[in-house]
């Protein structure tokens, strides 16, 4: 047998040395008993290491990542665990870490979870007093020998702060400047009170609900072997008993009438209410209230959408574009034309020489219709009945804007317009009546344009698309 | 007022809130200076007996409210004592816990004092002090008031990691009735306003080099609906669930159990939900959002509209699907897994790349620890093939026998 013996209980890069040697004599795992410096090595632990046979061997990035964390367990075995699943990885197992369910495997990551744990553990759990001469110290039990490994975690929280943390095993000590390690302590070494604490119990007795008791997810989380630590702990089993006496009382008690001084209420913000007269004189005033009313429309599609979006440009404007709906982005900013489709129709309308004091936008339908998948909103088009909704809205919106041309983006545009499902394809550059008898430039919508897969067809469908714009321009000249 | 009491009843006050949330922000430690860090991973630092996380100092800034929402302790007619923080003792409360390591950092939110920008003035100021005066790194979570002025929540975004605005209830008819001063429209407007700044602020960071980007709450937005405070069944809370997450790109959307306060309002139900029924919702929110699950697909486990409480939706799915089983464990795809119950995300890739190496048997789902009762009528593996899947009687063999099954909630009647 070769005895190897490790300066600390944690000491990885001692074991690593000490494994590469003996994996370079190739030394087979059930040769090697290792154990601590000042520990016995065993009765026959006396062979050397001997002499390299093999050059050095690389093992896959997770083993070293694994090994650093599992020798900070505090089973005995840990260093002779390590080395087996070394000795397997160089030996025609070089996937072994992907075994989940080898025998060893499960072992070392059982036990790399055990010790994330109690790190993540003593992160929470650690509770500093405050000395006289404004040294905050901690006592504190870890089930392993994390202490050295987890002062980083606590320098990066606190480090314009000093501070010790006091373990039965060991000691960490910061100034501001750097840390030392030191021997173990006992609990009375560290402050008996601190002033805050007070303040503390009285906070997590508040923050409790008594009306929900889950004692069972509370100890799973904060293991009871932790609560003589923790000032707040104390609490627990009066703050439990008295929790069916309180939930009863309030029961009991039943609703209460309301308070006879109510707090008070703000001066009631009063809106001069917007006249609904279509037939005011003042096309501004009219448009106003025309989206004041689509703005409180409450149709079906309005449940799910965050705001309705109304149209936006000139009154007077010469062109008037109709889109189908608002889409996701237009439906957060509340405005037409903001999406992606938006930004092309924009760019299209500025190549085409549309100047912006020309050209009012808004949508056959007001609201965005869609459906929740995951993490977006699927857009979906407006059915027959949507359309018909908002149809009373358009033709109002298209009478106070008064253009002298309606140009209709894409065939839901075209239908709310016409009143007819008529094809794009059929009728595109030609001027045709609404049911209003305003006329109309039917055309595609710009999301046609975003949909098409290859770029030849896209720039061809966009010089089309161009051309029908400087088409209705013309119209309106 | 004694300093102790008012943290009694702005606890008290902020306890209905269910979030205590304290991950997902930016990396920031005190190294260069200041007080804190945040390290991508949340922090619970004690756990109160209703089994609930403490993370962060959750309290109101003060608890009166010109409000009057019946389910809410602090509604302006309620008889609850009133009491107010200073801005000040917000600050050092917040310091001083954080230097001893009992919290994360702070959950700030207020009763409606004045007007809402009053308010919301005060609580930015808190935050404010916090990172300027005194370089605070730790976590800050604001509750943002749904009509204070853009350059208010602008300031909010800058100081806090989180921003949130509880949507309350499912349905905008409860809401109607339960808060009459609380606006739908005005609460979905004021999400997506923070949507647009929180991708405003992602995009900046990834493209601005030279100049940093105007921060704008790293960690995201959240919201809290209550459930069965009002008669809305598990298909309109999962539907209006799905509908936030995909609208307003929410980090979470927690469910909080109607729970009976004191001094609790005429218009309130007797008697609270068991609290199984949040844990069913969270499990089959789990679903929708991680694992490619419809919501008719786990609504067809339950009946009328809600889920069953009995056992977890995914099983409840399976046994009326069980024509989609057996899963090969050995051959199947992800998506075939992950349908399985009793089989995790993780869980499932693991198997994936365990079997690359060799055919997974059923002794080696045991050393995994997984629950074979629960697993083995629906899987195949190399050395066994379930024959029960048809039986009637499945539902008794693989639904847990104690825990859940029979929810245990404190008597309310």
């Amino acid at each position: 047998m070769i005895g190897i013996a490790l300066p600390g209980p944690a000491d990885f890069p001692a074991w690593r040395e000490a494994a590469r040697r003996l994996l370079a004599a190739e030394v087979a795992p059930e040769r090697v008993a290792w154990h601590l410096v000042g520990e016995a090595a065993g009765l026959f632990a006396h062979e050397p290491v001997p002499e390299p046979r093999r050059a050095g061997i690389t093992v896959p990035r997770a083993f070293p990542e694994l090994a650093e964390v599992v020798i900070r367990h505090r089973d005995g075995e840990r260093f002779a665990l390590l080395y087996r699943l070394l000795w397997r990885i160089a030996h025609g197992e070089h996937g072994l870490l992907e075994m989940a369910t080898d025998p060893e495997v499960i072992r070392a990551q059982a036990m790399a979870k055990a010790v994330r744990r109690d790190a993540h553990k003593m992160h929470a759990f650690v509770r500093f007093r405050e000395a006289p001469e404004g040294r905050y110290v901690a006592w504190f039990e870890p089930d392993h020998h994390i202490l050295e490994a987890e002062t980083g975690f606590f320098i990066r929280r606190f480090a314009g702060m000093r501070w010790s943390i006091l373990t039965p095993e060991a000691s960490a000590h910061w100034d501001g400047e750097e840390v030392q390690m030191g021997p173990g302590g006992r609990r009375a070494d560290a402050p008996a009170e601190d002033a805050k604490e007070d303040l503390w119990r009285a906070y997590f007795a508040s923050i409790f609900n008594p009306a929900r008791l889950k004692p069972a997810a509370m100890r799973a989380e904060m293991p009871v072997k932790y609560w003589r630590n923790l000032p707040e702990a104390q609490d627990i089993p009066r703050l439990m008993a008295e929790a069916p006496r309180r939930v009863a009382e309030m029961v009991a008690r039943g609703a209460t009438p309301a308070a006879p001084r109510r707090q008070r209420v703000l001066a009631a913000d009063v809106e001069a209410p917007m006249s609904a007269d279509l037939f005011t004189q003042d096309p501004a005033t009219a448009l106003a209230a025309l989206r004041a009313e689509v703005l409180a429309d409450r149709g079906p599609l309005a449940e799910h959408a965050t705001q309705a979006v109304f149209g936006e440009g000139p009154i007077g404007a010469a062109l008037l574009f109709v889109g189908e709906q608002p889409g996701d982005e237009e439906d957060i900013a509340g405005r037409p034309f903001v999406g992606p489709a938006g930004r092309m129709f924009n760019r299209a309308l500025e190549e085409a020489g549309i100047p912006r004091a020309e050209a009012y936008v808004t949508n056959a339908v007001k609201h965005f219709k869609f459906k929740p998948t995951g993490r977006r909103r699927l857009h979906q088009s407006p059915d027959a009945g949507d359309i018909a909704h908002y149809r009373p809205f358009l033709r109002r919106e298209i009478e106070i804007v008064g253009p002298r041309l309606v140009v209709s983006l894409g065939a839901t545009a075209l239908r709310a317009l016409t009143g007819k499902p008529l094809a794009i394809t059929k009728v595109r550059g030609e001027v045709v009546k609404s049911e209003d008898g305003v006329p109309v430039f039917p055309t595609v919508h710009p999301s046609y344009l975003l949909r098409l897969p290859d770029p030849e067809s896209k720039e061809r469908e966009y010089a089309r698309f161009l051309g029908d714009l400087k088409g209705a321009w013309r119209e309106v000249q | 007022m004694e300093l102790r009491q008012k943290l009694e009843i702005l606890a008290d006050a902020a306890k209905y809130d269910a979030s205590c949330a304290s991950s997902g922000t930016e990396k920031r430690d005190s190294r260069e200076g200041g007080l804190g860090s945040t390290e991508g991973m949340g922090i619970c630092h004690a756990y109160a007996p209703d089994g609930r996380c403490i993370s962060l100092l959750k309290v109101l800034l003060t608890n009166a409210c010109i409000y009057d929402c019946a389910y809410c302790i602090n509604r302006a007619t309620s008889n609850v004592p009133r009491a107010r923080f200073t801005v000040r003792e917000l600050v050092e409360l917040t310091l001083d816990f954080y230097r001893r390591n009992y919290i994360e950092g702070l959950f700030l939110s207020s009763g409606i004092i004045r007007s809402p920008d009053y308010t919301m003035e005060r609580l930015v100021d808190v935050a404010r002090i916090l990172r300027e005066e005194h370089g605070f790194r730790g976590y800050i979570h604001l509750k943002t008031i749904p009509d204070a002025s853009p350059e208010l929540l602008a300031e909010a975004g800058r100081h806090a990691d989180r921003l949130s605005i509880n949507i309350e209830l499912p349905q905008e008819g409860a809401l109607k009735a339960l808060a009459p001063e609380k606006d739908l429209s005005e609460i979905r407007r004021a999400m997506g306003q923070m949507r647009l700044r929180i991708e405003e602020a992602k995009e900046a960071r990834k493209t601005e080099r030279r100049a940093p980007a105007p921060r704008f709450a790293p960690a995201g937005q959240s919201t809290q609906m209550i459930i069965g405070a009002d008669a809305s069944d598990d298909r309109a809370v999962l539907g209006t669930t799905a509908n936030l997450y995909g609208s307003y790109g929410l980090k979470r959307v927690y469910f909080s159990a109607y729970s009976p306060i004191p001094d609790a309002s005429r218009l309130l139900p007797p008697a609270a939900p068991p609290l199984v029924r949040e844990h069913r919702l969270y499990q089959a929110d789990w679903l929708l959002r991680f694992y490619g699950f419809s919501l008719d697909e786990i609504m067809a486990g339950g009946e009328g509209g809600m889920l069953d409480l009995g056992i977890d939706p995914k099983l409840a799915w399976a046994l009326r699907h069980r024509g989609d089983f057996p899963v090969d464990v050995n051959r199947a795809p992800r998506e075939r897994l992950l349908r399985v119950p009793g089989l995790g995300a993780k869980t499932v890739d693991r198997l994936l790349a365990a079997r690359r190496h060799r055919s997974i048997r059923s002794e080696d789902l045991a050393r995994l620890r997984l629950p074979l009762g629960k697993l083995l009528p629906f899987l195949v593996t190399e050395d066994h093939r379930p024959r029960v899947t048809d039986r009637l009687d499945l539902r008794a063999l693989v639904a847990p026998r104690t825990g859940f099954a029979k929810p245990v909630q404190m008597a309310l009647l």
